[in-house]
């Protein structure tokens, strides 16, 4: 099977681009990914994407896109998971090298939410969890990893500024991100006094909706131009998973079962053991979810997960200087939260760590990645393993 | 956008033209935000401001608007018979057509030798209807008009803006800079169209683009039209002893005086929004009253409105010597607002018609 490597990597600051339409954020994303690869044309499109059709009236994606950057014609269309649409766009590219059917792929994460306000995108994200039976009791995202959050604090006996340390450690590290919604580090004293928005969440443990765009250009290693400038990065594992949509239905709710099983695949995929890799980006759209990721992948038993957030006599392990440096861009609480684009941001920043590419949060000898995107609360989970090639 | 910031962009009279008479007008009324909080949030949450002002049962625009123009005339001394135009700024005009400015016209004793019309630009339509008297007077047409902006501000209850929405105003006698107590140095306006808040027709209550209404639009036109005032004028923000800026809450003027580069003593005399709320085309207008309140001979001062839509206006002045002897001619803005009954949230619906029996 063909190695698949990252030729190119683009991305936009993630924010409120009230002035930027859905189509021209993903050019920008686009151009700069094929900049960044050289100037290789794709032959394929694959966009990641999780409400375009609610939000700014617009489906078919695949078409409009490739118009939009001079690429018509070439074969494109929409993946969809939820928040893990990113991850299942890359997963789709990396498919699509991977078989030797194509050999450019264009993979773009791109999230629109600010074409509306209020409540109308807060039913629009209700739509990611299960229509029939939770979405029209009024459950929404927020209050989803609230129930979970609560169980997990009575279930564990975990105080309930346990969760701080992941909040903490993400706005430490979008403090150096250049296309990171919050760049200002917060205080513990900060995360105490935060209003809550669904008890026990409160507004630090949710990441914040916002616009942005990722790109990445997918090719085999002999298809790079002459003097191709970046140290090169492969994707070693790939794996998607799904769980229950609904949360009732779930034997054990605090237990991510397709996270485990996508990490599992994707780094049996990979040939590696989860503890070997150098940086973890996971979903961190609320605290729980990062906490319960943690265990999902082994890095953390049921239970432990808050653990490694602890800041005591050293560093978090999660934290830049820790063992296990998880959001090294800010994560989604940082960075800021784009729905579908979310898993190509992820791929994006992890190669930027393993070409050495990540200015002040560049974690030394960084080698070997894995991401993780979620949908919902891991009903997709979607893994890659990235790793610096030599 | 892609304008020189020359001085051609600004709006000057070939005539000279001041401000020959000022007032304000705040009703009495004051609903604490804390009582907001406490009808919809279990009190829980940050509180924009500290109390906003409430017009009684028998007052609306047109009333609190005659309050400020009487104000304005003993300030300046003219008779209302001299006036040919009276000029209405608000976006709670009392009638959908009808104007209020007739009204007020006719309650000053202005008619019937005037021009009246209403203006609507939501927060600015109160700098609008003073640049519109700044040309009539200053290209000849006529020796004083008075504008006014004013407003009973609408909040949909348990809305952020219901914390806010507060009642008051001010009126400006503008005439000849030789009979002014503050004179106009120049205007300049910004506009573009952004639709950050809005009122249907036949709608009862305002809607809004939440974020939106913040940096693409509220800070977006004040600094651009405020930066443009100080570059087409050569002036810096040290040449200004007052500033004052739209204020629909307590941070905002102040956020976006810092990013123009006023300090926190030049705004601190006209912010008056804690305590009387956001008084909409009344808002930059009432704190301009409060400053030639305070004023000395020679003061320059720096105002930038800013409407919904969107729009602000930049204005400066420099106080003349006039001041000394019209100031103590009307009640004071302060006098206004120290003259306070503080009520509770079922008085505030009562007196602002959010209960409906039919």
């Amino acid at each position: 099977m063909p190695e698949v490597v990252i030729a190119g990597i683009g991305q936009t600051p993630v924010e409120e681009h009230w002035d930027k339409s859905l189509r021209e954020l993903a050019f920008a994303a686009i151009e700069a990914a094929t900049l960044d690869a050289g100037g290789l044309r794709p032959q394929a499109l694959f966009v990641g994407n999780m409400l375009a059709p609610q939000l700014s009236q617009q489906a078919h994606l695949g078409a409009l896109l490739a118009d939009f950057a001079g690429l018509t014609g070439i074969e494109a269309y929409t993946l969809e998971a939820g928040g893990a649409s990113g991850g299942a766009a890359l997963r789709a590219g990396y498919m699509a090298i991977a078989s030797g059917l194509v050999d450019l792929a264009l993979v773009v994460g791109i999230e629109k939410n600010s074409d509306q306000i209020g409540a109308s995108v807060d039913a629009a994200l209700a739509t990611n969890a299960d229509g029939d039976y939770e979405a029209i009791q009024g459950l929404t995202p927020n209050a989803q990893a609230a129930l979970l959050m609560r169980r997990y604090l009575y279930d564990h006996a975990v105080p309930r500024e346990a969760f701080a340390g992941f909040p903490l450690v993400a706005h430490a590290n979008g403090a150096n991100n250049p296309n990171a919604m919050f760049r200002r580090a917060i205080s513990l004293e900060a995360y105490n006094r935060a209003g809550l928005v669904s008890e026990p969440l409160n507004m630090f443990d949710i990441a914040p909706n916002a616009d942005g765009a990722a790109a990445l250009i997918l090719t085999r290693r002999a298809l790079l131009p002459p003097g191709y400038p970046h140290r090169l990065v492969h994707i070693a594992g790939s794996s998607m998973a799904t769980d229950t949509l609904a949360l009732h239905d779930r034997a054990d709710l605090l237990v991510f079962e397709a996270a485990r099983i996508s990490v599992e695949r994707a780094c049996l995929k990979a040939r590696i053991n989860p503890l070997q890799v150098d940086l973890f980006e996971l979903c961190d759209g609320y605290s729980i979810y990062a906490a319960l990721s943690l265990e999902a992948a082994g890095f953390a038993g049921r239970g432990g997960g808050w653990e490694l957030a602890q800041n005591g006599a050293s560093p978090a392990e999660i934290s830049l200087a820790g063992s296990l440096p998880i959001s090294t861009m800010g994560g989604m609480k940082a960075r800021g939260n784009p729905g579908g684009a979310t898993g190509v941001y992820q791929a994006v920043e992890a190669a930027m760590q393993l070409r050495g590419e990540a200015g002040a949060n560049q974690i030394a000898g960084a080698r070997r990645a894995l991401i993780q995107c979620l949908g919902g609360p891991a009903s997709s989970a979607v893994t890659h393993v990235l790793e610096a090639l030599d | 956008m892609n304008q020189p910031s020359d001085e051609s962009i600004l709006l000057k009279p070939t005539r000279r033209v001041g401000i020959a008479g000022y007032g304000a007008y705040v009703p009495r009324y004051r609903l604490p935000a804390s009582e907001v909080a406490r009808i919809w949030t279990d009190g829980q949450g940050g509180l924009p401001i500290k109390e906003k002002s409430v017009p009684g049962l028998d007052e609306d625009v047109a009333t609190m608007s005659i309050e400020a123009a009487r104000n304005a005339l003993n300030r300046a001394g003219v008779s209302p018979t001299q006036i040919r135009a009276v000029w209405v700024g608000s976006e709670s005009h009392p009638y959908a057509v009808k104007p209020t400015s007739t009204l007020v016209a006719e309650a000053i004793g202005a008619v019937p030798n005037v021009q009246a019309a209403d203006w609507q630009f939501a927060c600015k339509a109160g700098t609008e209807a003073m640049v519109a008297a700044i040309g009539f007077v200053g290209s000849g047409m006529a020796n004083y008009a008075m504008a006014i902006g004013m407003d009973t501000a609408q909040g949909r209850p348990g809305d952020a803006l219901e914390y806010t929405a507060g009642a008051g105003g001010a009126a400006f006698l503008l005439g000849p800079a030789d009979d002014s107590l503050a004179v106009i140095d120049a205007t300049y306006s910004y506009v573009t169209d952004t639709p950050d808040f809005w009122r249907r027709a036949y709608a009862r209550y305002p809607e809004h683009g939440q974020r939106f209404t913040g940096e693409p639009a509220y800070f977006k036109h004040i600094t651009e039209a405020g930066q443009a005032m100080l570059d087409a004028t050569g002036t810096t923000p040290q040449d200004y002893r007052f500033a004052v800026f739209h204020q629909p809450n307590t941070k905002f003027p102040q956020r976006v005086a810092e990013m123009l580069g006023f300090k926190k003593e030049q705004i601190a005399t006209g912010l008056l929004v804690p305590v009387i709320g956001n008084t909409y085309a009344g808002a930059a207008i009432i704190g301009l009253t409060a400053i030639l309140d305070a004023a000395d001979p020679g003061d320059r001062i720096f105002m930038v409105s800013f409407g919904s839509g969107a729009g602000s206006d930049a204005i400066v002045l420099t106080v003349t010597d006039a001041i000394q002897l019209r100031r103590d001619r009307a009640p004071r803005t302060q006098d206004y607002i120290a003259r306070r009954t503080p009520i509770d949230y079922a008085t505030y619906a009562r007196y602002r018609g959010k209960i409906t029996m039919k």
